[in-house]
């Protein structure tokens, strides 16, 4: 069953929108009042949608080139003299090419740096593994002191770039490709460290992130006309991860699937499980990839010859209840 | 370079060209532009009979060593390699595709021709330093070709490779950087200006050669001499036109990344066999 406070915060529209679209657009509104904001790109801004900011605020944007790890020690520079940097690439150069600069440039000195990746996950699709980030949310949770947040939606996007404005310190913003529906409506709030609960059952505790929240809200949906009713939480913070809410929600289930466009070690299933192990320790089924590289295809065709789709995440609950 | 050579070369080269723009129209995504502008080198590289290749046993010891370190322009080396014979034509429909052995950027572990799997941009000449010194220490006569960008030239470790070459004399390396002047953003110059190219690998301890990259004669003799400088690596700048041979994706940085539909792609071939007929 929808929850009542889901009720009030799920969008009716039916509209179609990628995440990196929805942080160009962002960006570019809060740049107009705040002027501290500068946007950094590697030669992927048509991508990543910093070309928006780009276009409106020419002399606030900075294009390094096909140079990551310049970009990421710049943008600690930068922050040193108070301005708020979002740099952005794909998520594969992001947190693998520059993972040093990120920790020791941007996350030992604790500078205000959000770096803002797009293109994670196997959902990028045609281009294959070179370009399907599967593991930057297991590095970046593994780097001391960097929030780490995976929004669901275009709305989810635009709460989380107004929130990382105003924090201050590292944070990383895993953004994606494909244009996916708009689930929530302007009203929704975010928080780090919170997740939200749009579903409410017994059954099982069902927890998505990002890309794979609209998916795992379907197969929800499904398993609720099937009679299985389950806690559906999207979890965008992923470190810190919010505790509460999984603990109470695995209390009263005793079992959850995690579900995540990303190697299952060290994304938000492993968050998940850590946080089970020690505090309540309950049976988790971690979907995601499975430890292996990605490959060329169409988004959903990857995710389902994956073993995460619609159909793996109702099977996955139905073989555990 | 004798005119009966130079036509097959040419033919050789707009075959190469036709089947990039089948291949992309097909898959949908992917990377023309700067397929077609290394197109002539690769035409040569394969079919002069310079390099020691052999399609019928791609891993053999000795053969030259091709790395396409901008591993986007994968298209060209498909295309090449199905018209080598390594791999069969009926893939050419298959690229991008779930379960195709042409993946997005290519992979080693399933093409046969392909000696290093590329893609994230500025890796490949430093695999080709690893494959210079374990060659060498076998005695190998073997060539190792690396084809790199202008916009990957970017990349701090492109000049890490070029120090390393430099230092260990690796006289069995041949850097060709295909100078288009595009990048994604924009034109190189705007983005992220790295001239004076040709200073820098010289500065860094190279033997530069620049050339046209669309001249058969001028690669002939460019990759003639580096073969024969045996003191330290070589890089042949080639000055090259993104979308050489398609009128309308020439020097258009909106055709990085762009394919063409069916009637772009119709175009693009009859300009391609009709320039071949003139
Ligand atoms: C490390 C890395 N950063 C970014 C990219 C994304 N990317 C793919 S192609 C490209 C532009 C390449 O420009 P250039 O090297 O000049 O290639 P060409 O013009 O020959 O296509 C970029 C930025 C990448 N593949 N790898
Ligand atoms: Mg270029």
């Amino acid at each position: 069953m929808i929850t009542d406070f889901a009720k009030k915060i799920l969008s009716t529209e039916a509209k179609k929108v990628a995440t990196r679209t929805a942080y160009g657009d962002t960006i570019t509104a809060l740049g107009e009042t705040n002027k501290n904001i500068v946007a950094l790109d590697c030669d992927l801004s048509k991508s990543t949608m910093t070309a928006t900011f780009a276009k409106k605020f020419p002399d606030r944007f900075f294009n390094f080139g096909i140079a990551e790890a310049d970009m990421m020690s710049a943008a600690a520079g930068l922050a040193t003299t108070g301005k708020i940097p979002f740099a952005s690439t794909f998520a594969v150069f992001a947190t693998k090419r520059a993972a040093d600069q990120i920790s020791s440039s941007i996350a030992y000195p604790h500078l205000n740096v959000k770096i803002c990746a797009t293109h994670a996950g196997i959902s990028v699709g045609e281009d294959g593994a070179t370009h399907q980030a599967i593991e930057d949310v297991a590095i970046m949770r593994a780097i001391p002191g960097i929030v780490v947040l995976s929004p669901c939606d275009a709305t989810e996007t635009k709460k989380v770039i107004e929130t990382v404005v105003e924090y201050n310190g590292p944070c990383y913003v895993r953004l994606t490709r494909t244009n996916i529906p708009v689930l929530f409506n302007d009203s929704y709030n975010f928080k780090i460290g919170k997740g939200i609960k749009i579903m409410e059952g017994t059954k099982a505790t069902l927890i998505s992130t990002g890309f794979m929240t609209h998916i795992a809200f379907e197969a929800a949906k499904k398993l609720e006309e099937q009679g299985i009713e389950v806690d559906f939480i999207n979890m965008a913070s992923i470190k810190p991860i919010d505790e509460e809410l999984i603990i109470e929600s695995a209390k009263k289930t005793k079992v959850v699937i995690t579900v995540e466009d990303h190697n299952v070690i060290g994304g938000l299933g492993s968050a998940v499980c850590e946080l089970l192990s020690e505090k309540l320790p309950t049976k988790v089924i971690r979907l995601g990839v499975q430890d292996k590289f990605g490959a060329s295809g169409e988004t959903y065709e990857l995710i389902n010859a994956y073993g995460f789709g619609e159909e793996s995440i109702i099977n996955t609950v139905k073989s555990v209840i | 370079m004798d005119s009966l050579k130079k036509e097959m070369l040419q033919k050789k080269a707009a075959e190469i060209r036709v089947d990039i723009m089948e291949m992309l129209c097909e898959a949908g995504s992917g990377h023309p532009g700067g397929s077609l502008s290394i197109a002539d080198i690769f035409a040569y590289l394969y079919f002069s009979g310079e390099l020691k290749l052999d399609p019928k046993n791609p891993l053999m010891k000795d053969r030259d060593r091709v790395i396409l370190s901008k591993g986007h322009a994968c298209p060209v080396l498909y295309s090449t390699l199905i018209e080598k014979g390594y791999i069969d034509r009926f893939n050419l429909k298959t690229l991008r595709k779930f379960g195709s052995i042409l993946q997005g950027h290519p992979d080693m572990k399933k093409v046969p021709g392909v000696d290093m799997s590329t893609g994230s941009l500025g890796q490949g000449l430093s695999v080709g330093v690893g494959m210079a010194l374990g060659l060498r220490l076998d005695n190998s006569p073997a060539n190792i070709f690396v084809i790199i960008g202008d916009g990957e030239s970017e990349e701090g470790q492109i000049w890490e490779a070029a120090m390393a070459a430099a230092h260990y004399k690796l006289g069995n390396i041949i850097g060709i950087l295909d100078k288009n002047g595009l990048q994604i953003d924009g034109f190189t110059k705007d983005i992220m200006n790295s001239e004076p190219i040709a200073d820098k690998w010289r500065a860094f301890g190279w033997k530069v050669i620049e050339i046209s990259a669309h001249n058969f004669d001028e690669i002939e003799n460019a990759i003639g001499k580096a073969k024969e400088f045996k003191d330290g690596p070589v890089m042949i700048i080639a000055n090259s036109v993104k979308g050489k041979g398609v009128s309308f994706m020439e020097n258009q940085c909106g055709w990085h990344g762009k394919t063409p539909n069916p009637e772009e792609r119709d175009k693009a071939i009859s300009e391609l066999t009709g320039a071949l007929k003139k």
